[in-house]
């Protein structure tokens, strides 16, 4: 967290020259300089890339050499986007959609997953089944370059970046018009594929398809549509996946110390005792607990709690939930099996949207009834310390805030992720944002948005000339990415605002976010011991 | 209490299944709490029930109108899903435990152990598809390979029967089923809360 009286100069850049990206202002505005570098930067049919820096080597010579459209991926891209005639379209889904129609097409994103035999697994968009002749394309395509002794990474046309992304037998596909680079798009892939892997295992998944190459994995992927839809679609307007961290739900300190205490002891003096335990109030976090060993052995990383929560997060109404389910970044071959239920649901009678969700996570496949139990003990301290009813309220009453609250009128919305604090605060990367008002209240706008959030990032990330400091000014709006040894801050402006002006309001909002850190964030969650022989020995930890 | 219920329950009694059948209170599970209410003792059975049969056909949605006495749209499920009811009658307190599944073949280890013990198992199809029936069928195979006939309550359920008009399997054909195998068979719907209670009520009573 920024000292509050650290001046924005301490956050200007140490290679000044190089770092500071302050445009100048042409009169035709900023956009300019944005769309000369990112449609070209992903023309690559590129060698067999393995690793880190040789992705980067991509990027740079894509920046580098952004003349070359060989009109043979040209003709590759427009094959695989634009899938002119598919047949049947009838489909039973959500995702009801004519695939035939130009609306599909239009799609700001499509994601594709299909296994290696070429069949269909997922789409974003439209049925999967009906969508069976693209992904053979798709798929011909990629293994017709592999043959060539070359992967196919990405493919960039005028308005569409397509990444493609090889996870063991399964072949990902985006296909984008947002203003993600390749590097970003192919970063949500992965999590897609650990949503898969969350279901199914890594080993799981390779024992069915070295059993049958032809398996048709949506057998055992019924339902589960739902969930990699509701991870795409809330990765579009939210920082969560961007910024790698998760969104914390806002609540009056001693509520939440409260509340945290009496989770983790709760969790402690279970048998046997959960090796994490969560609250969360409609995919937000409310407080987390875990075993020691899981704290300290592997980390219990933001994104694998991110995939948690977006399977369970916001079951509220579905009864108490036992289900295997595996956090493919501490272990992608093993399962933990995970309780999941509204708390208090007799208190407001069906909890509904509102509900607060428990999760525990258990290393055993019997552990139902013991994890049942810890919910009813932590709703019995809960209601009698009178913070059921209190956290009921919170998470009903809107438990977010206004860009307005910070004092700022000239900030429209924000990200802020703090990269400093206590120990634990940064074992679990938490960012906070206010919730999206006018202007970005239409679902287009909020798109919009994230896509310049996305640009910044990338910019500010980038791996050739990393930037501390960003000035941006785009059509509607200004934005300014600032990035220190403490914080990772993005605002959005009006676009009056001069650079001068917006990094008084950031500076502004940095006092403010500090003021409200115990407010906004989780800041000593420490974990537990597992309850020893003598349950009464665990008290003690908490 | 409907009409096809009280039929089967007089063929269940003269079928192979004679076992002496118990009648409520002896059929429960073990008593849970003698509890000492101002009227006496009136003691608390527990009792469990499966749902079982393929995705989609309602499974969850009657679990949660005889819960909640609700419908909702969408009730995705993770897994396996336990919910608990009480049902107070006169001859003391039930407590349903009832578990339903997801329906896919990855969580049949998880689920499978908390089978261990059902009193009965409502074995779900869709009156609007036919494989569904078919797949009950073979739900009803694997049950019986696990619980002798005497053990478990076993009750054939064509959901869905608001949507008359895309029926695709005939109340005959599944009524016939039933009698065949000894099942207890009811048709519901948990949308427009058609019989979703009596068939709570006809697999304790039976
Ligand atoms: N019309 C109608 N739809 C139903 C009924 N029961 C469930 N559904 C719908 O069928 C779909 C699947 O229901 P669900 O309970 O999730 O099935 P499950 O997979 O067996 O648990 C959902 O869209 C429900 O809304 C019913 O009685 N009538
Ligand atoms: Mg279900």
């Amino acid at each position: 967290m920024a000292a509050p009286g650290s001046s924005p100069r301490d956050g200007t850049p140490e290679r000044p020259g190089e770092g500071v990206m302050s445009p100048a202002r042409h009169p035709s505005g900023e956009d300019e300089e944005v769309a000369a570098e990112l449609p070209a930067a992903m023309m690559s049919l590129g060698r067999h890339h393995r690793g880190e820096e040789e992705e980067d080597e991509e990027e740079e010579e894509a920046v580098t050499s952004p003349a070359c459209h060989p009109s043979e991926e040209e003709e590759a891209a427009a094959a695989v986007a634009l899938p002119a005639a598919v047949t049947s379209p009838g489909c039973r889904r959500g995702a009801e959609e004519d695939v035939t129609a130009a609306g599909w097409r239009c799609r700001r994103k499509h994601v594709f997953v299909l296994s290696e035999a070429g069949k269909p697994i997922y789409s974003r968009h439209g049925n999967e089944e009906a969508l069976a002749a693209t992904m053979g394309v798709m798929m011909a395509l990629v293994s017709f370059i592999q043959s060539g002794g070359n992967a196919i990474r990405a493919i960039c046309s005028e308005d569409r970046t397509l990444v493609f992304e090889q996870r063991g037998p399964l072949l990902l596909v985006s296909v984008s018009r947002t203003r993600q680079t390749a590097a970003q798009l192919r970063r949500e892939l992965a999590f897609v594929h650990e949503q898969i892997l969350s279901l199914l295992t890594r080993g799981g998944i390779a024992r069915v398809f070295a059993r049958r190459r032809g398996y048709d994995l949506r057998r055992l992927l019924a339902g589960a549509e739902a969930v990699l839809d509701r991870l795409l679609s809330g990765a579009a307007a939210d920082g969560r996946l961007l910024l790698g961290a998760a969104r914390c739900l806002p609540l009056p300190a001693p509520l939440r110390r409260a509340v945290s205490a009496a989770l983790r002891r709760a969790a402690a003096s279970a048998v046997p005792a959960p090796a994490l335990a969560v609250l969360a109030a409609g995919g937000r976090l409310v407080t987390a607990a875990r075993q020691r060993a899981l704290a300290e052995g592997g980390r219990l990383c933001a994104s694998d709690l991110h995939l948690l929560l977006n399977l369970l997060g916001s079951g509220a109404g579905a009864g108490e939930v036992w289900t295997p389910v595996c956090l493919p970044r501490f272990n992608p071959d093993g399962y933990f099996y995970a309780y999941a239920a509204a708390l208090g649901e007799e208190e407001d009678g069906g909890g509904g949207d509102s509900a607060v969700t428990l999760i525990l996570l258990s290393t055993e496949r019997e552990g139902f009834y013991a994890a049942a139990g810890c919910r009813r003990r932590l709703e019995e301290t809960l209601r009698a310390q009178g913070c059921l009813g209190e956290l009921g309220a919170a998470v009903r009453g809107g438990a977010g805030y206004g860009p307005a609250r910070a004092g700022a009128p000239e900030l429209r919305h924000f990200l802020y992720k703090p990269l400093e604090g206590p120990e634990e605060m940064q074992q679990l990367p938490q960012f906070t944002s206010p919730e999206l008002e006018e202007p970005y209240a239409s679902e287009e706008e909020q798109h919009r948005l994230f896509d310049l959030y996305h640009y910044l990032h990338s910019r500010v990330h980038s791996p050739h000339r990393p930037l501390r400091l960003l000035y941006h000014v785009a059509e509607k709006e200004t934005l300014l990415a600032w990035v220190t040894s403490k914080f990772e801050l993005y605002g959005c402006f009006s676009p009056l605002v001069t650079k001068a002006g917006a990094i008084g309001v950031l500076t502004k909002l940095l006092r403010w976010l500090k003021k409200e850190e115990d407010w906004l964030f989780i800041r000593y969650p420490p974990p537990y011991c597992a309850a020893p022989a003598r349950p009464e020995g665990a008290e003690s930890e908490g | 209490m409907g009409r096809d219920l009280g039929r089967h329950e007089s063929f269940n009694e003269s079928s192979l299944l004679q076992s002496a059948k118990p009648q409520l209170p002896m059929g429960m599970a073990q008593k849970a709490t003698p509890g000492t209410s101002l009227e006496g003792i009136r003691p608390t059975y527990l009792y469990k029930v499966v749902l079982l049969g393929s995705t989609s056909v309602g499974k969850s949605s009657l679990a949660y109108r005889y819960v909640k006495n609700d419908f909702k749209e969408s009730l995705p499920t993770v897994g396996c899903s336990f919910f608990t009811q009480t049902l107070n009658l006169e001859a003391g307190t039930v407590k349903f435990e009832i578990w339903d599944t997801a329906g896919q073949e990855k969580y049949h280890s998880v689920c499978h152990l908390y089978y261990r013990g059902a009193h009965a198992a409502l074995l779900v199809y869709d009156i609007t598809n036919k494989e569904t029936l078919n797949r009950a069928k073979l739900w009803l195979r694997d049950l019986e390979k696990e619980f002798l006939p005497d053990e478990i309550v076993i009750a054939l359920v064509g959901n869905k029967t608001d949507l008359a008009a895309d029926r695709e399997v005939a109340t005959e054909e599944g009524e016939e089923f039933a009698r065949t195998k000894g099942l207890l068979f009811m048709e519901t719907s948990a949308k427009s809360n058609h019989h979703v209670n009596d068939i709570f009520m006809a697999i304790v009573s039976n």
